[in-house]
């Protein structure tokens, strides 16, 4: 098993110059957390698309490098198809002319099996040698001339946090050959290739894919341990030769294990969520969205709006003149109707007379509307209307805060670590460590974290996180209306509340793992160096995953605004209307009109709770309406991408779930608390 | 022995791994049977961390029980 000592040529010209003419694909390959990102937004510069590759869920960037096109692939460890970013990768590598393979120096001994995977499959391939400017630090040596001579492949040091290298790189792109194929495989290539007609695909099917041998009707292959094995056995005796490594421990080792280590792990946790309820629950929930909601969106967007459709739509304008008395509340003078049969525009003696009236003060004007058309569009729950302002003024904020604080935890390595220190309290529940991603999500948009469960490895562990996140978790915007609600009660309240959420999700976990069939997968990840983020990396990948996410979302927020419109026009939020009153006076102890509370939590959760901040409610009440709501259903968006991510069957046990839960949690905390 | 067993900052030689897809997992991480790794870290009655050059591996208990390993 010894490599054929080839000697590499470094001329630019190993290609014909006529395949420099056309566009080749170029796509950036290599292990997570090896930079790949930061070298794609150097290399494809300002101007990337973000796309599906066909026939896959998980989005890629696509830049130009020349007149090439680069491709990005999520981070593999190996060209396979254990999970839906390994199968996207795995296609664009078989759809690529060239290969850029990023390995990171430090962790070369892991790097080399996908690289030399990259070389049996006779693609031609340039090896980036990352991060050398953590290898000298490190004092690690890298043979890099033995290095290409063993894998007969262009080997370029670079740092792309440093930025050097990378022009070297660009320049060399040209010599990307194909590299040395391991001696053992190479009969057993040569046979499959006779039959398949591409080397990369021969690799794919000898080593098992049993989509890429479908493919070509052939059977899959069965030797993937021993091809593996063999294949690690090269990398390890090319390490030998080539890399030396002196085994001191770094500061941010250091810094890594603390945060593993539960005595000084559990404190930066609660630093670092405190720092996330700053920024993301103080910083934008409440000051920016409170400027972007109320008063861009409230204040200016939806009058202007509805003023444009009153100009054409039956109208009611109701004008109230309101003054501030001595104690700061508002005090309506005067209220007056105009009514508009077919819209302003057609009336204008009218509308001067409304003008003149609302120059007396200060106005509130309300618009109700006649037309069907126009309240689809701009009534109580508008497309046009309310929509676009939760979902552009309130929504995108949020989202984008929480991918960026998301993003920083990930680069910096911290996330694996956090996984790592909670797994144990996730295991309990029939979850792994990696479940803390949709988790602390879920703080911040529930349908946003039910997207991301996702990442989960079984359908058991995916169903067992969304039902929690449907159930136990407040969202950001509900937290908001929730935290103001409890500042009114006092600490113990607070306290019995976080117990309660706490004690349910706990509950409701381990039911599910009790009661699913199956195993959950347990923990098996690698912990990335610690290192400082960058943060035009963080930026991009902020951008890009809020684009992902609302791309697949704003379709639902707009179904369901017109859904529960099309309720209140037949009448059937009436009938919830007088079914619940019941429920809420008898059972909840609390006053009727906490009935239309829990009508407006259908559509967004947090309506609800803020219905309750204008009613007169004693300590306790606000407490068990705050319970209840927090256990009941999702909002319509969460509930319709729940549909889709779990089928319907779930989502429909999870929603219908929610309400036994809600109410009985609820009244018997009501119950409980009616005693002292 | 289990590698759960294994006593912390020792030297330690891999045995075997029976679940295949750990197995696959473990050797594109660079880990195979006899492998030396050190376990680095035990979370009391959570996964453990084993290093292998400047990599640090975490591994959930179930899959560290199934894990065979023998000092050195």
């Amino acid at each position: 098993m010894t490599d054929k000592k080839i000697p590499l040529h470094k001329h630019p010209h190993l290609d014909e110059p006529a395949d420099d003419e056309h566009k080749k694909k170029i796509v950036l390959v290599g292990n997570p957390n090896v930079g790949k990102s930061l070298l794609f937004n150097w290399l494809s510069g300002l101007y990337v698309d973000v796309s599906n590759f066909p026939g896959t869920t998980v989005e890629i960037s696509q830049g130009h490098i020349g007149q090439h096109i680069l491709y990005d692939t999520p981070g593999i460890y190996s060209v396979a198809s254990f999970n839906d970013e390994e199968c996207t990768a795995r296609d664009i590598i078989l759809d690529a002319d060239l290969v850029i393979n990023v390995v990171d120096g430090v962790h070369l001994e892991r790097d080399l099996f996908l690289t030399i995977q990259l070389i049996d499959m006779g693609l031609p391939v340039i090896v980036a040698l990352n991060f050398m400017d953590e290898v000298e630090k490190e004092k690690i040596k890298i043979d890099v001339e033995a290095l290409e001579t063993r894998l007969n492949v262009p080997v370029i040091p670079i740092s792309a946090a440093r930025k050097t290298g990378l022009e070297n790189l660009v320049k060399s792109i040209p010599c990307a050959r194909k590299g040395a194929v391991s001696e053992t495989l190479k009969h057993e290539i040569s046979d499959m290739l006779n039959r398949v007609g591409s080397q990369p695909e021969a690799v794919l099917i000898l080593e098992g894919d049993v989509t890429v041998a479908g493919r070509h009707g052939v059977p899959a292959g069965i030797e993937r341990d021993r091809i593996y094995l063999q294949r690690r056995l090269r990398v390890n005796q090319i390490i030998e030769q080539i890399f030396q490594i002196h085994s001191h421990r770094s500061i941010r080792e250091w810094i890594g294990r603390l945060m593993i280590h539960p005595v000084t792990g559990i404190p930066i946790v609660a630093v670092v969520l405190y720092l996330l309820y700053q920024f993301v629950g103080v910083g934008i929930a409440q000051y920016l969205v409170g400027f972007t909601e109320e008063t861009v969106g409230q204040g200016v967007y939806e009058p202007f709006v509805r003023q444009i459709i009153a100009r054409m739509a039956a109208v009611n304008i109701k004008a109230d003149i309101i003054h501030e008395d001595h104690n700061g509340h508002m005090v309506t003078l005067s209220s007056t109707n105009f009514y508009f049969p077919d819209g302003t525009d057609n009336d204008p003696a009218n509308y001067r007379v409304l003008q003149n009236y609302s120059e007396n003060g200060t106005v509130i004007i309300e618009y109700q509307f006649y037309d069907i058309w126009a309240i689809f569009l701009a009534g109580e729950f508008g497309a046009i209307t309310m929509t676009v302002t939760y979902i552009f003024l309130l929504l995108l904020p949020l989202v984008i805060g929480f991918y960026f604080f998301l993003s920083v935890l990930e680069d910096s390595g911290y996330l694996p670590r956090l996984a790592t220190l909670t797994d144990n309290l996730l295991s309990a529940i029939g979850l792994n460590g990696r479940a803390i991603i949709p988790i602390l999500l879920g703080f911040g948009c529930v349908t946003m974290a039910t997207v991301s469960t996702r990442l989960l490895n079984t359908k058991r562990e995916k169903t067992i996180a969304t039902t929690i996140l449907n159930f136990a978790i407040p969202c950001s915007a509900q937290l908001a209306v929730i935290t103001a609600l409890l500042a009114r009660t006092g600490g113990l309240y607070v306290l019995i509340f976080i117990g309660i959420l706490a004690i349910a999700l706990i509950l409701i976990g381990s039911v599910l793992n009790w009661t699913l069939a199956g195993t959950s997968s347990s923990l098996l990840i690698d912990l990335p160096p610690m290192r400082f983020p960058s943060l035009d990396n963080i930026t991009r990948k902020t951008i890009f995953k809020s684009y992902h996410f609302m791309k697949e979302a704003i379709p639902f927020f707009f179904l369901g605004s017109l859904l529960v419109t099309a309720m209140q026009l037949t009448g059937a939020m009436k009938i919830w209307e007088s079914l619940f009153e019941f429920i809420t006076t008898q059972w909840l102890l609390l006053p009727s009109e906490s009935a239309r509370a829990f009508i407006m939590g259908l559509v967004r959760r947090d309506f609800g709770a803020a219905g309750f901040l204008n009613m007169d409610l004693s300590a306790s009440q606000i407490l068990t309406g705050l319970v209840t709501l927090t256990f009941f259903v999702p909002c319509i968006a969460s509930m319709i991408i729940l549909f889709k991510e779990r089928g319907s069957r779930e989502a429909l046990l999870i929603w219908f779930g929610t309400w036994i839960i809600a109410f009985l949690i609820g009244g018997i905390l009501a119950h409980i608390l009616a005693l002292f | 022995m289990p590698l759960s067993k294994a006593p912390a900052s020792k030297l330690l030689k891999i045995k075997s791994i029976p679940d295949p897809d750990v197995k696959t997992q473990l050797i594109r991480f660079g880990i195979t049977e006899g492998t030396k790794v050190k376990c680095y870290h035990k979370i009391p009655m959570g996964p453990l961390i084993i290093r292998y050059y400047k990599q640090e591996i975490a591994i959930g208990r179930k899959i560290a029980n199934s894990i065979l390993v023998e000092l050195l």
